[in-house]
């Protein structure tokens, strides 16, 4: 059991004073614009809820949110199994697992803006090894024009670059799961797929809720790579609302509808990894207390 | 079948390396043999990108100050987080659920969001365009990340030991550092990998809270390239350089990766 112990909160003060002093003031800046109006030499008018009402009121914000939505959906879709299923087949033991993890590891390590020029270089026609050997296949590929084609890059790209990290959490899942439980199920015969089913699924339920939550934060408050390869386009096909937030308030200054998108945008985020880690920590025992032994006959 | 199995892993690395093996290629090349067409490997390589780099200080101090703030960022993040983690780990005290969650939700917080009032922020303090100012910056996610790993990590020592030690008459502090700490060295290790990680591949609050004298190399490269016309070769260069840094830290962590992944609640 752990002690009640008030004083604790002085271990905790430094923590609370470096994030209070990097968030809450950031934070409520944000959330002063978004409730005033501004004609210069920073003088500011309260302008209520105009701003907030003006941004969920525009399409603009409607699609790139749409967008992003899409652009999750398909990365949680194609990194989180292909992670699993690689995680699946590496070795447990021996040399080759500290090979493995550490090249696995290295596009994580890579600054996100060099991933975009690597992949910048990496699809163009003329001297990129992926878009010169489309074309040689005779495929028509310029992800500068065509949308289909910007959108299969930055998903190509984000898979490069992330599926990593789900292949390492489930692995880490994977090897934490006692040999005693494989030596059980052989002697009953399980299948690989019950095994799989009824022994490292539900042994990964909690690394792989932690994988789809960075995923999807992650994949939802995307920037940098996408801002280097497409820029947002073509025309708007790739403009994700982190992009279209930077443009709004950097670019054009509009400080109001730029703060009141970032609070919504902010929620969104929020809200959804609430209602994800909800639905994907309900269950959570059930499996579990499943036993492998019970489902043979 | 085993044969297979080992074939998975193999064939997502190849493809893992294919892109960074082009850049490197790239490096090695001169601008008239990129552009002239595909070459697969440099018929003629040259060293002149990597030259460029390091005979212009404008280049190579990018490199210095990248590494000056990440490893600030790194020594903050986790100096602050073990006292906290450690208090997460043994005690109970009012809103400390709360707490957590605060923290960690600020990992949700979307960069973009921040960077034009963490301008506003740091100006207002006279800190911008200095390396503290970015290592402070990225301690807004990675503070909750270190506190969430350690938490992890501390939890798994048993709380005899703390007892133990306070019955043999050694202070907190002596217990802490003396004792505590070199149990949970892998986890420090592994924390200090993701603030190391994360902090360096950041750039949008890093390139938004600084304009010459802690610019980090990764802005500089996008500012040079646009500016003098696509000198491929360079950017190429600069990129691989890039890449080393991040190489040679998960290098000394491997023995650490998977064991973090599993005790740590990352």
């Amino acid at each position: 059991m752990k002690t009640v112990n008030q004083k604790a909160w002085f271990l905790v003060l430094p923590v609370l004073l470096l994030v209070g002093f990097s968030a809450l003031i950031p934070l409520m800046t944000v959330v002063n614009y978004s409730v005033q109006d501004t004609f210069g030499n920073n003088r500011f008018f309260w302008a209520g809820t105009t701003w907030y009402e003006q941004v969920l009121h525009s399409a603009r914000f409607w699609d790139a949110l749409g967008r992003n939505l899409l652009f999750s959906a398909i990365i949680l879709a194609i990194e989180i199994p292909l992670g699993v299923f690689i995680a699946l087949n590496m070795p447990r033991r021996g040399p080759g697992v500290a090979v493995c993890l550490v090249l696995m590891a290295l596009p994580l390590l890579i600054p996100w803006n060099v991933v975009g020029t690597i992949w910048q270089v990496f699809g163009r026609v003329d001297i990129g090894l992926l878009g010169h050997t489309l074309a040689a296949l005779g495929i028509d590929y310029n992800y500068v024009q065509d949308p289909v084609d910007a959108w299969f890059t930055l998903v190509l790209m984000d898979v490069w670059h992330w599926t990593s990290l789900v292949v390492l959490l489930a692995y880490a899942g994977l090897v934490s799961i006692p040999d005693a439980y494989y030596q059980a199920a052989s002697i009953d015969g399980a299948s690989r797929l019950a095994v799989f089913r009824y022994i490292q699924l539900p042994k990964l339920a909690r690394v792989l809720t932690i994988a789809v939550l960075l995923r999807f934060m992650d994949s939802f408050m995307i920037y940098t790579e996408p801002f280097v390869v497409t820029g947002g386009g073509p025309g708007n096909a790739t403009t994700f609302l982190s992009i279209d937030l930077v443009q709004m308030a950097v670019g054009q200054f509009d400080l109001g509808p730029a703060a009141a998108m970032s609070i919504i945008y902010f929620l969104v985020i929020l809200l959804l990894s609430w209602v994800f880690y909800t639905v994907m920590t309900r269950n959570d025992g059930h499996p579990q207390a499943h036993n492998p032994q019970s489902d043979r006959p | 079948m085993r044969r297979i199995s080992a074939l998975v892993p193999a064939l997502y690395i190849v493809l893992l390396l294919l892109p960074v093996y082009w850049l490197v290629n790239m490096s090695f090349k001169s601008n008239a043999e990129i552009t002239s067409g595909l070459t697969l490997w440099p018929a003629a390589p040259t060293l002149r990108n990597y030259a460029v780099i390091f005979s212009d200080p404008s280049w190579y101090r990018g490199y210095i100050n990248s590494l000056g703030y990440v490893l600030l960022n790194t020594l903050i993040s986790v100096g602050a987080a073990l006292p906290a983690a450690y208090a997460f780990s043994r005690y109970t005290f009012l809103g400390d659920k709360h707490l957590f969650f605060w923290l960690l939700s600020n990992r949700m917080a979307p960069a973009a969001v921040f960077a034009l009032p963490f301008f506003q922020l740091y100006s207002a303090v006279g800190l911008l365009d200095t390396h503290l100012a970015v290592a402070l910056a990225h301690c807004l996610f990675n503070v909750p990340l270190a506190v969430w790993i350690l938490e992890g990590f501390m939890s798994a020592v048993p709380r005899e030991i703390d007892e133990m030690a306070s019955i043999d008459g050694h202070s907190f502090g002596a217990f802490f550092v003396k004792i505590f700490m070199p149990l949970i060295a892998s986890g420090i290790g592994v924390a200090a990998f993701f603030c190391f990680m994360f902090s360096w591949v950041e750039l949008l609050i890093a390139r938004t809270l600084t304009t010459t004298a802690a610019k980090p190399i990764a802005a500089i490269m996008t500012r040079t390239v646009s500016a003098s016309g696509m000198d491929w070769g360079v950017l190429a260069a600069a990129g691989v350089l890039t890449i080393i840094p991040g190489a040679i830290v998960i290098w000394f962590v491997r023995n650490h990766i998977a064991t973090g992944f599993a005790l740590g609640r990352v």
